[in-house]
């Protein structure tokens, strides 16, 4: 087997060094009943050609691939510069271990420290960690850190979150003394009724998390929101599904959050059918003592170079054990390092060229969409690069699969998250689409509605 | 001044562009607010593609890895990743959309049904689910299915019982998942039996957290008492796989008496740990568990794979979409290129490799715990002139990655070594040789180890003032 | 290094009494157990204490402790001087290294405190383990 490099005559003679005639003499601590069971039901080994061959033929089962996509929610696709697939995918940065023996890991150890740095650039913050699982996850982590660094056990969540983040929340929270309370969502502005905050702000609040862009599309208007939360001195968690927003908007920081945290998939991440993606979370300094995850830190060496190393693990999980900030070891390393690659190339002007047409793409889609009847935009202002729309008719399910029949992936149907709403679609614009590509969606839709 | 790269932002310059993406061709017409919007990013980088390039070659010039070298880091089974699941998993046909409708990715879905039918069958588990992200999201995600569960049946209890070898993450998970944390301490022999149990085997035990084998390299002897004993008890024993490798195709954790499992994908399974990250921690259970599993699930249905998003015994959601996909193709890849007929030889390698280096380095550093090896050795620095983090660091002028040190806690300055199937005889004896050296030089010269490494890009760093006072990010006009 | 007129817990903390009010810190012995120290978490001004409640949390690089209190009372003063210079714990443990103030509610449970002598045999103890 080619990932074998033992030979016969090498594994008799290492057997003769152990002093066994018999490998299966070093399994013998094992239940004899209960040794080698019979896997007759799983397949035969593949040579290379055999395995492309049978990848080949997963890959034509699947039939997205020719389709012009409007598909977002949290998963995004941006234009990939080549350095960024070529670079990160070299041995060095795809297969060291984490960076323990920081002596021979000075370079993973300085891409993210330059990642820390460019996250908190973005996030107008002081500090961001070196990644946490992904968005969801990540929202998760920022409630039990805005618990644990105020003793308060009330959260406030928006009505507008990511369903699926609301959901990954609901889980880590179940056995501990949290209690989540929904805030409610204004149906004309698509907005965070602020009146709603306020009325469930208390002095038990730990945090308000609120996404902006939410998941309506909306940018929310972070500065009352936060100056609401201050008030009762609880933190505001930003939540960003959609990272490449940061390269356009007011950042969190600025607004006055607390935290940033969210998912930065669009730094430079393929689609990849849901992960691995990368969590980000940027917090103020006074939180990041408590903070979980990695941090890389600056230091020096005993010559007096300037060096890098993990610092504060004191607050992880293999000192403090059960009473670290988190239980997370495993990290999103390579992908912290791949988007630190990616805002590298893309850089000042690149970076907000593409977030300045993500923009335009949907601010142009939403002009022209006034001109078609089947479909009504719901929030035609103050958005980012997604844009909600009502079908007038019928159920969006219903225009989606039409659309399909075009080629076309129009959006992401809201039933998929909750049955109820069944007329609403979420589009998703980015830099990869062109004029012409929003106009066929745009007639596309007129045909079909 | 240093010969180490600049950082990214030291080489930045007014005007440089390192990608020339075009301005959209939609009329120049925000719909935002000014207010809502940014200006530009201060201080961002403004390098050439030629430049930034040259600044991650020599970056990773400064790396060490498993396609450079032998790296015997236990516990976490840092095998060969095969190169040609990289380009399997970068496949333009397989990034999908994770909202993308089923009829069009029922080849992803799939791939993901077919990995948990293999992981079904090496494990003897009824069922798996693939969304945890990494071992520890793993243990977390099971330790909820065990409380679901009970909860269920009436009472969730208040204990988990956890072995003093366990790693850090398993107390954590279970403290997250609303436990309070019981520490077992391990038998002379290393391991957990009916002896160490009993004492703590009360009416509020929810569960055992188990390593098997444990991190001394041990198979618990016995596990299947141990399960019998926690059964009969209303409890259920949680075996942490993250030393699987060890028992591919010789035995199946569901056949042990296992209730709950988790399993590393990039430590059994060949995905690369990309210098941490990503992982992917499936979890396993016994058929009564199945329906506490988090959402989604993939199922074959009547017209191809399904997904089930919601289930109201389910624990819940773990994870956005789906899981590590692309960590899950990568893993299928290796275990359809294996085969059935070559898994039980990784495990036999495997242990193989570790007891040839414990019987060449056993006669030279102390072995606390004497039972049979099987994937790994754990060796102490009782009676050495030096520390671990010496022969650590010295390993690294002699550029070998050096094995775990100071883990598992119970062991006086523990070695821990794992070579993994991956290894060549040729690089033990290697090893082996290199370890003698410098045993040598710790008797001789053991201020050598201590000022080591000196060949390396950085010295030993210092990590008190790193810690005093942290420097996390770069800020312009602040001396870095 | 230790010294005379403090009394000293299991866990290493020193104790200077001055009517009731107490100062406490650690120990020459503890400091040296921890290592470099690089953060110390301390708490809140008018926070009140039961007798064990952790107190205060010293980190060193690679472990972290507890401060127990060691009576009950109410936090009167922190050594906010720990914020920028963690070392003094390290430095000058029974000096400028002191941690916190207690004003103390039952002054007979410095009765259960030992004073110097057993405090040096205590360690003695441990170092014959």
């Amino acid at each position: 087997m080619r990932y074998l490099p033992l030979t016969d005559a090498e594994r008799e003679e290492m057997k003769r060094a152990i002093g066994i005639a018999d490998v299966r003499e070093l399994f013998t601590c094992i239940p004899s009943g209960q040794c080698r069971p019979p896997l007759g039901k799983l397949p035969k080994a593949l040579s290379e050609p055999e395995l492309l061959a049978v990848f080949r033929e997963f890959g034509r089962r699947n039939g997205f691939a020719a389709a012009l996509s409007f598909l977002g929610a949290g998963a995004h696709s941006h234009f990939i510069p080549e350095v960024v697939s070529y670079l990160s995918s070299k041995g060095e940065f795809l297969t060291p271990y984490t960076p323990y023996q920081p002596e021979v890991s000075q370079g993973s150890l300085q891409a993210i420290f330059e990642y820390q740095t460019m996250m908190a650039m973005l996030t107008g913050l002081d500090v961001a960690n070196a990644s946490l699982y992904d968005g969801a996850s990540a929202a998760a982590e920022a409630v039990l850190l805005a618990v644990r660094r105020s003793g308060r056990s009330r959260v406030l969540l928006a009505e507008s979150l990511h369903p699926e983040y609301a959901a990954v929340i609901r889980t880590y929270v179940q056995n501990l003394a949290i209690e989540l309370v929904p805030v409610a969502v204004e149906g004309a502005s698509g907005r965070v009724s602020v009146s709603d905050l306020r009325s469930q702000l208390d002095d038990a609040t730990a945090a308000f998390v609120f996404q902006s862009p939410n998941f309506l599309g909306v940018v929310e208007d972070g500065k009352a929101i936060a100056a609401a939360v201050h008030e009762r001195k609880a933190f505001a968690v930003q939540v960003v599904a959609e990272a490449m927003s940061l390269a356009y908007l007011t950042p969190p920081g600025e607004v006055g959050a607390d935290m940033a945290v969210g998912e930065a998939q669009s730094f430079g991440l393929p689609l990849g059918f849901g992960g691995p993606y990368l969590g980000f979370m940027a917090v103020r300094e006074e939180f990041m003592r408590q903070m979980p995850g990695r941090l890389v830190g600056e230091t020096r060496d005993l010559d007096g170079q300037r060096g890098y190393v993990l610092t504060l693990s004191t607050r992880e999980q293999h000192i403090k054990r059960e009473k670290a900030t988190s239980n997370i070891c495993s990290n999103e390393a390579w992908c912290a390092m791949r988007a630190g690659m990616y805002l590298a190339v893309m850089g000042q002007a690149g970076l907000a060229c593409a977030a300045r047409a993500c923009h335009l793409n949907a601010a142009y889609f939403v002009r022209q969409a006034a001109a078609l009847a089947g479909i009504r935009v719901v929030y035609a202002r103050n958005f980012f690069n997604e844009v909600l729309v009502e079908v007038r008719k019928g159920s969006a399910a219903d225009l989606a699969a039409a659309l399909k029949k075009k080629g076309i992936l129009a959006g992401v149907p809201l039933a998929w998250f909750d049955a109820g709403q069944k007329n609403r679609l979420l589009l998703a614009f980015s830099e990869l689409h062109d004029r012409a590509a929003i106009d066929r969606l745009l007639a596309a839709i007129g045909e079909a509605s | 001044m240093s010969h180490l790269p600049k950082l990214i932002f030291e080489l930045s310059r007014e005007g440089k562009i390192g990608c020339g993406l075009n301005e959209a061709d939609v009329p120049a017409e925000p719909a935002v607010d000014a207010e809502l919007r940014r200006g530009a990013i201060a201080d961002f980088p403004q390098v050439s593609e030629v430049e930034i390039v040259r600044h991650y070659m020599a970056l990773a010039k400064l790396n060490y890895s498993v396609d450079a070298g032998f790296y015997p880091l236990g516990s976490c089974t840092m095998k060969y990743n095969p190169k040609i699941n990289e380009r399997l998993a970068a496949a333009e046909e397989l990034q999908a959309h994770p909202y993308a409708p089923h009829d069009l990715v029922q080849g992803n879905l799939e791939i993901m049904a077919r990995l948990e039918e293999w992981l079904v069958e090496l494990t003897g588990m009824a069922g798996f689910t693939l969304a945890p992200a990494a071992g520890a999201h793993g243990e977390f995600t099971g330790m909820l299915v065990v409380r679901r569960y009970l909860q269920e049946k009436g009472d969730p209890r208040r204990v988990v019982l956890i072995p003093d070898s366990a790693h850090g993450t398993n107390p954590a998970s279970a403290h997250f998942a609303g436990y309070e944390v019981r520490e077992i301490a391990s038998s002379a022999k290393g391991t957990i039996g009916l002896a160490e149990l009993r004492p703590h085997l009360t009416p509020d035990v929810a569960a055992l957290m188990m390593t098997n084998p444990n991190t001394l390299g041990i198979f618990e002897s016995d596990i299947m008492a141990v399960a019998e004993a926690l059964h009969a008890n209303g409890s259920l024993l949680y075996m942490d796989g993250a030393n699987l490798n060890a028992l591919l195709g010789i035995v199946r954790p569901g056949d042990l008496g296992v209730d709950v499992m988790h399993i590393n994908l990039h430590k059994t399974f060949s995905t690369p740990h990309g210098g941490g990250g990503p992982g992917s921690g499936p979890v396993g259970v016994a058929a009564n568990l199945l329906p506490y599993l988090p959402v989604p699930r993939v199922r074959k249905g009547g017209s191809g794979y399904e997904v089930v998003y919601a289930d109201p015994r389910s624990i819940g959601r773990v994870k956005n979409f789906y899981g590590h996909f692309l960590v899950i193709v990568r893993a299928l890849a290796y275990l359809m290129a294996l085969g059935r007929e070559n898994v039980g030889r990784v495990a036999e390698d495997a242990v193989l490799n570790a007891n040839y280096v414990r019987s060449q380095l056993q006669g030279l550093l102390d072995l606390p715990y004497k039972a049979p090896t099987l994937h790994e050795v754990v060796f102490s620095d009782s009676g050495l002139p030096v520390k671990t983090l010496d022969i650590a660091k010295r390993l690294l002028d002699y550029g070998v990655h050096p094995f775990t040190i100071y883990f598992p806690l119970i062991v006086h300055g523990a070695m821990m070594i794992e070579p993994t199937e991956s290894e060549s005889k040729e690089t033990l004896d290697d090893f082996i040789a290199v370890m003698k050296v410098i045993l040598g030089e710790a008797r001789e010269n053991p201020e050598l180890l201590r000022q080591a490494p000196t060949r390396t890009p950085v010295r030993r760093l210092d990590e008190t003032q790193a810690a005093r006072k942290p420097v996390l990010r770069w800020r312009k006009g602040e001396l870095h | 290094m230790v010294k005379e007129n403090l009394l000293y817990s299991k866990d290493h903390e020193w104790v200077l009494r001055e009517g009731n009010a107490v100062t406490v810190g650690i120990t020459d012995y503890a400091q040296h157990e921890l290592g470099d120290v690089v953060f110390v978490d301390l708490p809140a001004v008018g926070k009140g204490l039961k007798k064990g409640d952790p107190a205060a949390n010293i980190e060193s690089v690679k472990a972290v402790s507890d401060v127990y209190s060691p009576v009950t009372g109410k936090v009167s003063d922190v050594n906010a001087k720990l914020g920028d210079h963690p070392e003094l714990v390290n430095q000058d443990p029974f000096g400028d290294g002191w941690i916190f103030k207690l004003s103390v509610d039952q002054v007979s449970e410095l009765d259960e405190l030992m004073d110097l002598k057993k405090y040096e045999e205590y360690l003695k103890g441990i170092a014959g383990e």
